[in-house]
């Protein structure tokens, strides 16, 4: 005799999902297994380190790397750590971030509706802009900012950065303002808005989510930077990213893995403390009812 | 009446496709105007020209005495209230009726007594406070409206208000527009596609169609007297029925087929000359039901009760017709009727340049 169904679906487990879970399981391994290795690396000393045993864990528990690394490991000729770098890093990242953005969402909210003569010709430059490897114009810049004369200074890595940043930045933000329905900038202009007015009063409230996108993207992007740091920033201000790989690339001396691990690891913080905080900001709503609801 | 709002031989186009071609259209001081037409007919494009949301090719606009053609949308004296409602999601009530006002700085105390006033009149006291999505549709789009009174506005303008509400919702802002119409006697131009709302709310209807103004007039000229087959067509629901037929001056009747329509009570017959092509069209509460020596026999194919009114379709010479009948009326798949032209009522078109003969 046969039962009528009801209630909740029953659960299945079929081999194919079984499959699916062990699929991700391994790649979960795959993709955290450096991680363990930094980790457990960095907690050992240099005798358990030299015994070869890269996968076991400390026998006992050293932290002396990780002190080491933020403030007495040699760069060089100069032994204070990686803190220089960090807060280097900061000053850099700070003001880059907020010009960078700043300008690119005017740009993108002129080139979503303000539709000036040209306005798609310099969409497209912005496409070029944005998908031209950046290390073909690393010469010509230095040439342009040694006329400049703010070549290895803090506004020259700055200006570099907020440079290279702007023409994906304006993109995302033109894309995310033509989404935005057109009829709220019509009644703006109606109700007395300028230029600037409606940009700071209406569109600039709407731009939360598209804002913390754009963030989240310039500050992993230029605290991860090496390459840009490195031709642009000069000595007295190189980020991190240089001072992390001065610390590792040693010449002489013995290598000291832990301090290595200790030090990426703390390079690494900024970046995966953006992801782990702004990840519920992703899915905040966007014009939450300015349209039919 | 001086004019409140003129339209002189305005044109604009998007690229190469031309929207408004030479249009020109003056709309009385306290008028209520509704343009209305199918989509893409251009009444939005007019509307947002109108509004200075679109700049021209050619032509002027002008509002109050004032040429406006080259002025932005804010000295323009007018307020708009879009389908979207478009209220600014991340102000409360209170901040959207007051933007346009604090944009123009205006004294604190002034804005909260016209933000009073115009609460009390749409009676939205009570939603001061909330964000727009804490609103009902039917709310939004009263705020939307609250926003263009605080502003003193000359000229209404509305661009298809009631389109995202439901059927009861519209008639009830419907009804409300008209009586905001009547207590502040500003100019309204008002955008719909929907024909009830044009016939009810309009001092004046301006058909569109292709850019172009159809038939310009008051509502009741328009659905007794349509200028053209098109502005016959969209007016009136269910629309008018429509014979193609040949004139027969001798006998001062239409022929078509086998079956023949004295026409000799029309307005107009002295118009038609013999054996012209012509498209008779009557409207379905226009037919009765009657056996006289004009009727024309048929069957009953079909029957729509409504409630107030009951549809009956049949057909003459293939061609269908629906009659409108009392609620009560009652008649059957197949009935055998008379059915007989209120001749007086009807519409007899040209069917080549498809003017109104």
């Amino acid at each position: 005799m046969s039962t009528i169904p009801s209630g909740r679906r029953p659960k299945h487990l079929t081999v194919g999902r079984i499959g699916m879970y062990c699929f991700i399981l391994v790649c979960a391994i795959f993709f955290l297994m450096p991680l363990y290795v930094m980790v457990i690396t960095s907690l050992k000393d240099m005798d358990e380190i030299r015994a070869a045993n890269i996968l076991n864990l400390p026998k006992e528990l050293s932290f002396y790397s990780w002190p080491k690394a933020w403030s007495q490991a040699c760069t060089g000729f100069v032994c204070e750590g990686l803190k220089p770098g960090f807060f280097n890093s900061i000053k850099i990242t700070v003001p880059s971030v907020i010009v960078s953005v700043g300008l690119s969402a005017l740009n993108g909210y002129a080139l979503a509706f303000w539709r000036f003569r040209g306005a798609y010709f310099f969409f497209g430059l912005c496409m070029f802009g944005a998908f031209i490897p950046y290390q073909v114009m690393v010469y010509p810049l230095l040439k342009i900012e040694d006329a400049l004369g703010i070549y290895s200074t803090l506004p020259g890595i700055i200006l570099v950065h907020t440079i290279f940043g702007m023409p994906i930045l304006t993109l995302i933000f033109r894309n995310f303002y033509v989404s935005l329905p057109i009829d709220l900038f019509k009644a703006a202009r109606i109700d007395g808005g300028n230029f600037i007015k409606i940009f700071l009063y209406v569109i600039i409230p709407m731009s939360a989510p598209i804002t913390i996108v754009a963030v989240i993207l310039q500050v992993t992007g230029i605290w991860n930077d090496f390459l840009l740091g490195l031709v642009f920033a000069g000595r007295d201000n190189q980020p991190m990213t240089v001072q992390l790989n001065n610390i590792v690339q040693v010449d002489y001396g013995v290598a000291e893995y832990n301090v290595d691990m200790s030090a990426t690891i703390l390079t690494s913080l900024v970046p995966l403390f953006v992801y782990f905080i702004s990840g519920r900001w992703f899915v905040r709503g966007i014009a939450a009812g300015a349209i039919k609801g | 009446m001086k004019n409140s709002v003129e339209v002189k031989n305005i044109s604009f186009s998007y690229g190469k496709t031309e929207i408004l071609n030479d249009l020109s259209l003056n709309i009385k001081e306290g008028e209520f105007m509704v343009l209305l037409g199918p989509s893409g007919c251009g009444k939005t494009t007019l509307l947002n020209c109108i509004a200075g949301l679109l700049d021209l090719s050619d032509g002027q606009i002008w509002i109050e005495d004032d040429n406006v053609t080259w002025k932005e949308p804010k000295d323009r004296h007018i307020g708009m209230v879009f389908q979207s409602y478009a209220l600014y999601p991340s102000m409360s009530v209170e901040k959207n009726l007051s933007f346009g006002l604090r944009m123009m700085g205006t004294a604190k105390d002034l804005i909260s007594e016209k933000i009073k006033k115009a609460a009390n009149l749409l009676q939205i006291n009570e939603l001061l406070k909330r964000k727009p999505s804490q609103l009902s549709g039917g709310q939004r789009q009263r705020v939307a409206i609250g926003r263009a009174l605080v502003r003193d506005a000359k000229v209404f303008l509305f661009d298809e208000p009631l389109s995202n509400l439901d059927a009861k919702l519209r008639a009830e802002l419907r009804y409300e527009i008209k009586k905001l119409h009547r207590d502040l006697s500003n100019t309204m131009i008002y955008v719909t596609h929907d024909q009830i709302e044009a016939m009810t709310l309009a001092d004046r209807i301006s058909v569109m169609k292709d850019g172009l103004i159809q038939q310009l007039d008051t509502p009741k000229q328009i659905y007794n007297k349509p200028a053209n087959l098109f502005v016959a067509g969209f007016i009136g629901s269910p629309s008018m029925n429509f014979l193609k037929a040949n004139f027969d001056q001798s006998n001062q009747k239409i022929i078509l087929g086998k079956k023949q329509i004295d026409i000799s009570k029309y307005e107009n017959i002295n118009n038609l000359i013999n054996d012209q092509e012509v498209v008779f069209g009557i409207r379905p509460e226009n037919i009765n039901i009657e056996k006289n020596e004009h009727s024309i026999q048929c069957k009953v194919e079909l029957v729509e009760p409504m409630g107030a009114d009951t549809l009956v379709w049949t057909s003459v010479e293939g061609n269908p017709i629906s009659i409108r009948l009392e609620g009560s009326s009652n008649y059957n798949l197949n009935d055998e009727i008379n059915i007989s032209f209120d001749i007086k009522k009807s519409s007899i078109f040209d069917s080549k340049s498809e003017e109104r003969i």
